[in-house]
This record gives structure tokens, sequence and C-alpha cells, in this order.
């Protein structure tokens, strides 16, 4: 549910336009990632992720966009292969793992950074070392460049992902990126180091930070909160200065972890799960 | 003489507001004073385009409660989508039947998640003692149907909204309807059976052993 959780908040962050199912049909959607137009390949990659398409000839066509060299940006960049690795993570497609860890290597930092994420949500460990490598030289390597929106590497990406995947091997590699100058980095790397350690003080660096002057900040931390379900933050995620939809979605996360992990389903409902609904009842 | 002069103030401080921050904290002193003749001023704010603001208005708003609803309605006619949202919403909060087809059509048609959430949240608590009697019956039948519509919402939000408005309008019921608490638990049923979201299932469990803990 984590995944979901995130995904849930980058939706609606980018919901402005109304998203009209209709205006499409798989089978168009997947004539158009296969022909020749590239704006409509573009946003057929898109569009087969969102509406979580899982058929065969779409991940196939879909592993092929992996590989375009057409649609290129002025700087270089592949776009439809961003959307293309975007869309394989949703589609929950392992068949897709080898290829989206040879795009960790593109030149293309988009690229780079939404195979990351994609392979986080497909929780196959066998591209854990591959991640790791985006981390090489720790700290000191990936400091931002001026002039340049992001840093050398996906950090950001790759530390969640490895946390998602448990990748415990990784966590003195990760520790100290708790330090990085960007705040965004903190926040992967205490979401990550509470999940591959459990240590509540890592859950508290992100209630910490629900209390911070941005906006944009507190939205990604309540987020983290959402995706690693810390309980203990439920009423001051409640609290936060952020939009009702955003805590909602981060209350969920929390109440989904702590069904999942401490009551099971057919029996009655727990008071701490009674608590957090009303915290989410008063939200609506 | 003290509170008109104290509202002209407040509500002259909302003009006079030269950013987003002074904005929200003139609203909310507004807000707060719980002023009937702040109703117009506190809808404008609706119109504004400035969430933080609008959200302080609504909970002005809802306080007010019954004495702002016909001028919400009346804006809900207006062209400014961002206004009619944020009514909607407010309209949600107060809770009077004056809103019903307003909050249906919310409910069941709005493209916002937030509105249509809030909208069926809004339509199972709506204040049934204020509506003629002779009407209570087929009204509550119409949100019921509404929120059947609203079950199978494509957001988990507003499904979960559902559940906390099937819950209230089973309570509404009871005694008057019991036929139709059958139905609000077979839909509540429906619900825990095929809902692919976890949290959406928790709450219709809840929702179910509250309208069962009522009735015994």
């Amino acid at each position: 549910m984590q995944e979901s959780s995130i995904e849930g908040i980058k939706d609606l962050a980018s919901a402005a336009v109304p998203i009209d199912a209709e205006s499409l049909t798989v089978e168009q959607a997947i004539a158009n990632l296969k022909g020749e137009d590239q704006g409509l390949q573009y946003y057929a990659a898109w569009w087969l992720g969102r509406f979580r398409i899982r058929e065969p000839e779409a991940i196939e066509a879909l592993i092929l966009a992996l590989q375009d060299d057409r649609n290129r940006t002025e700087s270089g960049g592949y776009p439809l292969r961003r959307n293309a690795a975007k869309a394989l993570g949703k589609l929950g497609e392992l068949r897709a793992v080898p290829e989206l860890v040879a795009c960790l290597d593109c030149s293309d930092f988009y690229v780079r950074e939404s195979a990351a994420e994609s392979l986080g949500m497909l929780g196959d460990r066998s591209c854990i070392p591959q991640l790791i490598k985006l981390l090489t030289g720790g700290v000191a390597a990936n400091q931002p460049i001026p002039g340049c929106p992001h840093l050398p590497q996906p950090c950001t990406a790759a530390i969640e992902a490895l946390g998602s995947l448990g990748a415990t091997e990784a966590i003195d590699l990760i520790e100290p990126f708790l330090e990085h100058p960007v705040e965004l980095v903190q926040y992967a790397t205490a979401r990550a180091m509470y999940q591959l350690t459990q240590n509540p003080s890592y859950g508290d660096r992100l209630v910490q930070a629900l209390g911070g002057d941005k906006l944009q900040l507190r939205r990604a931390a309540l987020s983290d909160l959402g995706a690693i379900g810390y309980l203990p933050a439920a009423e001051v995620i409640f609290e936060t200065l952020a939009e009702n939809s955003l805590k909602l979605i981060s209350l969920k996360g929390v109440l989904e972890h702590h069904v999942k992990n401490y009551s099971s389903e057919s029996s009655s409902v727990s008071d701490t799960a009674i608590y957090l609904m009303n915290l989410m009842d008063n939200l609506l | 003489m003290t509170s008109n002069t104290s509202a002209l103030e407040l509500i002259q401080a909302i003009d006079q507001a030269d950013s987003s921050d002074s904005l929200l904290d003139a609203v909310e002193a507004l807000a707060d004073a719980r002023l009937e003749e702040a109703t117009p001023t506190l809808i404008a704010v609706l119109s504004y385009n400035n969430p933080g603001a609008a959200v302080a208005a609504v909970d002005g708003l809802v306080q007010l409660g019954e004495v702002a609803v016909l001028p919400l309605l009346n804006l809900i006619d207006d062209y400014n989508y961002g206004g009619r949202a944020w009514a909607i919403r407010a309209l949600a909060g107060i809770a009077d039947p004056r809103a019903l087809e307003t909050l249906l059509e919310a409910a069941e048609g709005d493209f916002a998640m937030s509105v249509r959430r809030a909208a069926a949240r809004g339509l199972g608590n709506l204040r049934w003692s204020k509506m003629l009697s002779s009407e209570v019956h087929p009204a509550q039948k119409r949100v019921f149907q509404a929120l059947q519509l609203t079950s199978q919402d494509q957001e988990w939000v507003v499904r979960y909204a559902t559940a906390v408005a099937l819950q209230g309008l089973g309570g509404s019921v009871r005694v008057s309807q019991p036929d139709l608490v059958g139905e609000i638990k077979a839909e509540l049923e429906q619900m825990l059976a095929t809902d692919a979201d976890l949290a959406v299932r928790t709450r219709v469990q809840l929702a179910l052993k509250q309208l069962e803990e009522v009735e015994n």
C-alpha cells in the first residue's frame, strides 16, 4: 500500500486537469504507443500506467519504448523512456526489471529517476546492487549542481527504493544522507532508515518536518509518513497546515499499515483503527 | 454598536489585506467573530482563489450555520467554479436540508474528488428535523440512491466518505424506515466484500459495527 499512497499524492498534484478515462481505448493506446506520432506515443505511455492496463501487448510495447531513440529533448533527454519507465512501475510487471535496471545507466537523469522509482515499487530485490551504485561516492559526490535543477544522481528515488525493498545491506551507505543539504533527500533518508531499522527516531524526524515553514516540504513529509505508516505521527498529521486531501492520504497509509500488521481483517476493528478513522472522518 | 463597529473593521481588514498571509489572518478573525453580517464577505472570500483563506471562510460559514444557507445556494448558480466548490463544502458542513438538491448533484457529478467527498459526507448527516415531515422519507431514499452511486466512485476517498455517510443515514432512519436500514447494511456488506482499498473496507466495518450497536 505504500506505493499507492505516494502515487496518490503525485496523481493529486497533477490532477488540475480532470482525467477522462473514456478519451482513449486500450486498443487505441497500444496502437498509439507502437505508432509514429511522438506526441501520441508519449501520452499513451502515461495513459497505460495511469489506468493500470496490464495487457501483455501493452507491457511489451512499454518495455520496447524504454529503448526509444527518436523522441529527444533539446538537451538530449528521452521523454518517452521516462513515461514508459514510470508506467511499468505502476503495472507491477516483474518482466520489466532487467530493462529498468539498464535504464539506471541512461544518460538522462529523469530516466534514471523514473526507473529507480519503479524498481522500488516492483519489489524485486535483484536490482539492489544497481540502486546502491547510484549512491556511489555518498553525500560528497551528490551535492547540488549550480544552475541545474537536479542532483548528479536521483538520490531520493534510489534511497526510497532501497528502503521499500528492505535493503538492510545499504544502511551504512544511506544513513549519511540524513545530513544532505537538500531537505527532500533528508526526508527520503529518514523514511528509508525507518523502514530498514524501525527506529522511531527516524519517524520523529519526519514528524518534525511537518512543523516546517514550506508547504511543499510539509506535503513531502506527509507523503513519507503515510508511506511508512508511522502511527505516532497521526495527531500531528491531522493538525498540519496542508490540504485535507493530502492529510487523508497520509492517514490512510497509517491506518492500512496498522490494520495489516496488528489486526486481522476478519475480526473486529481495533481501538487504534477507530482513533485513526475518527481523525480521517473529521477531514472529509 | 460595538459589535457593528468591530464587524465593519474586521470586514475592512479583508478588503485591505495586501498579502496571502494577512488575508488569511483577516478571514480567520472575521470567522471567529461569528457575526451574521459577515456572511456576504465570507462568501466572497470563497472566490478569491486563495485556498488557505477559503478553508477559514468555510469554517466560519459552517459555524454561522443556517443563516448562511440561502446566500451559499445563490452563489452555486454563479459562474465561478472555484467559489462553487468551496460553497458546496460549506453547505455539506452546515447540513441544512435546503441544500439537498445541490449536494446530490455535487456528490453524483462534480469532477473534483474533494467536492464529491464533502458532498457525500454532507448527505449522510443532513438535519432531517428541519425538513417538512412529509418530504423526509422520499428524500432519505433519494440520498441512499446517491450514496449507492458514490460507493462505486473511482476515488477511494469518495468511497470512504460514502461509508461514513451510510452510517449516518442508517442512524437517522433507524426508527422511521427500518426497511431502508436493511438496504443500507446490504450496501455496506457489498462494499466490504468488493472494495479494493483496505482503508475503505475498514471504515465500512466500523460503519456496520456502529449501526449494529445502535440497534441493540
